[in-house]
């Protein structure tokens, strides 16, 4: 079997966020990028699926070339190859026009459920479109068996039990896999495995940013004493008006 | 400008979050229409007339009684042809969201999900949408005709105009690769409100000390009509099935009140908290991280709190 994994190359869930250039532009300054938490699931599952069925497994990055660490950091987790596509990720659409491009002959397209910087959730859904493939998403669970996948589906208040044949394009979450740290011999390894990087296809983007922003400062907390909580319930109604 | 809202529906009723789309489309302003799938009354779809839809396309396919991706995308971009559709909205669900990722390839729409709010007509089509996990929003101009829009919850008020929809009858062209996936079972909580869809919502952590102490939650929970949701460690231990986990990595949720009890308030915890309205944080250690996200705050011990809580709630009723 070939996987492909998309794997995201975003800031650490506890970066700062600022925006720079008259607010146009992420401030990536002194900011530590992770592989995507969910990509990183995708990437685990694959790395289990490879090991069962000797399968191999491409990741993918659509990212310029700052991005080539998180890419050795997944080939030392244990992907075969990897495809960097040389263009800033700004928009779902754009990214996925460029995984589709690539994604021909996979017979399983792995990726996390969203990525956390732009979480639109939705890359998954327009390469399965793309490829007239079928798309699932958030996985918790997957199994193949031959050429057909058994899939546990999170949907709101639980989960579905789905099953499709391949090839197939998932959108993973917790708990579909552990996530895998590289060790040394990973880390080694991963430097000589081939990493291609290739332009991007030319894409029409029909969405264009005009600004970010930050949402206005948190003011303080008030604290209540225990001894009091009337007087929380009466703040949520007449202050708050939540209740 | 012809709106279509997706009237997601859930055991054949009209969800909260589909009436709230409901509700965003009548206030951008313009001809809107509601499509549902599946077995739902009549009476459930005209009243949705009363937030704005004018018609409502109702596929009643029994096939469709499954929320199946493909055969959703199909019926959708065909009633987008057929209803000459300039704007689709949906409310961001599992099975909305994926989709309107679908359609909007598709129909070759212009596509933005997580939308906070009405689009402004001033210059182009623009729309603004929550980023970084709620840490940031960025403006986005939407250049072609058609667009799709997934809102977050609380991207526009819910608000009676009256009026009563017509419903139509819609049948759409499916073919057997729409069905192609098989929904082989279903697990979900019944009679519980859900956590994405819920305007209140009360969570535990581990300060909650074990599954068998959730009741005085359960009882909070049930007195403020809320859905419950848990911390990331909760239900990594399985304390609380894992569709309640809030957080980076489960359930981002935006209620109106958000209660958190016994929960220190990670980084990744906030990230799924951060849209919440207004957030109260009890915690018997002053020093828990959450109290500075927090908007009212009490130091104390749950199982102290929760039941005073609860008796002043039922006492101001």
């Amino acid at each position: 079997m070939k996987i492909l994994v998309c794997i995201s190359h975003v800031p650490d869930t506890t970066s700062k966020i600022s925006f720079v250039d008259n607010n146009t532009k992420f401030d990536g300054t002194g900011v530590q990028y992770i592989i995507g938490p969910y990509d990183d699931y995708a990437l685990a599952r694959a790395i289990e699926l490879k090991e069962a069925t000797q399968s191999t497994v491409t990741v993918l990055n659509v990212g310029l070339a700052e991005t080539e660490p998180t890419l050795r950091k997944a080939l030392a987790i244990g992907a075969d190859d990897a495809i960097r596509v040389n263009a800033e990720p700004t928009d779902s659409f754009f990214v996925a026009s460029q995984i589709a491009e690539h994604a021909k002959g996979f017979d399983l397209i792995l990726m996390g459920r969203e990525s956390i910087d732009f979480n639109s959730g939705v890359v998954h859904g327009m390469v399965g479109e793309m490829l007239g493939l079928p798309s699932f998403s958030p996985v918790m669970k997957l199994e193949i068996s031959g050429t057909s996948a058994k899939m546990a589906v999170e949907i709101e208040g639980g989960k579905e039990t789905v099953e499709a044949s391949l090839p197939l394009v998932a959108g993973c979450q917790e708990p579909i896999a552990e996530w895998k740290i590289p060790n040394m011999r990973g880390i080694m390894g991963a430097r000589t495995k081939p990493l291609k990087v290739v332009e991007p296809k030319a894409v029409e983007v029909p969405v264009k940013l005009q600004r970010f922003e930050l949402p206005p400062p948190k003011g303080a907390v008030k604290m209540i004493s225990p001894d009091n909580v009337g007087e929380l319930v009466r703040l949520l109604k007449n202050e708050a008006k939540v209740l | 400008m012809n709106i279509l809202v997706f009237a997601e529906t859930s055991d054949g009723k009209v969800k909260s979050t589909a009436i709230e789309a409901v509700c965003y489309a009548q206030a951008i302003g313009g001809n809107v229409t509601a499509i549902a799938m599946g077995t739902v009354g009549a009476a459930e779809l005209e009243a949705l007339g009363k937030y704005g839809a004018k018609k409502v396309l109702h596929a009643a396919d029994a096939r469709l009684n499954q929320g199946i991706t493909l055969a959703y995308t199909s019926v959708i971009a065909q009633a987008m042809a057929d209803e000459n559709t300039d704007v689709l909205v949906l409310a961001n669900s599992a099975l909305g969201t994926p989709v309107a990722a679908r359609v909007a390839v598709r129909t070759g729409a212009a596509f933005a999900s997580n939308v906070v709010e009405l689009p402004s007509a001033s210059s182009g089509f623009t729309v603004k949408r929550s980023i970084y996990t709620g840490k940031a929003f960025s403006v986005v101009d939407m250049k072609p005709a058609r667009k799709v829009l997934v809102l977050k919850k609380n991207a526009a008020e819910v608000k009676e105009v009256g009026g009563t929809a017509k419903v139509e009858s819609y049948s759409a062209k499916l073919n057997d690769a729409d069905f192609g996936a098989k929904i082989t079972s279903t697990e979900k909580a019944t009679g519980d409100i859900l956590l994405p869809e819920a305007n209140i919502v009360v969570s535990g952590g581990r300060g909650m000390k074990g599954p068998e102490h959730w009741g005085p939650l359960e009882e909070l929970a049930k007195v403020l009509h809320a859905a419950t949701g848990c911390s990331k460690p909760v239900s990594d231990m399985g304390w609380r099935p894992h569709h309640e986990h809030v957080g980076q990595t489960g359930i981002k949720v935006a209620p109106q009140l958000y209660i958190a009890i016994g929960i220190s308030g990670a980084i990744q915890h906030l990230a799924g908290v951060n849209s919440s309205k207004c957030i109260v944080v009890i915690n018997k250690d002053a020093d828990a991280p959450f109290f500075k996200a927090a908007d009212y705050g009490i130091v104390g011990d749950a199982f102290d709190v929760l039941p005073k809580l609860i008796a002043a709630l039922k006492g101001a009723k």
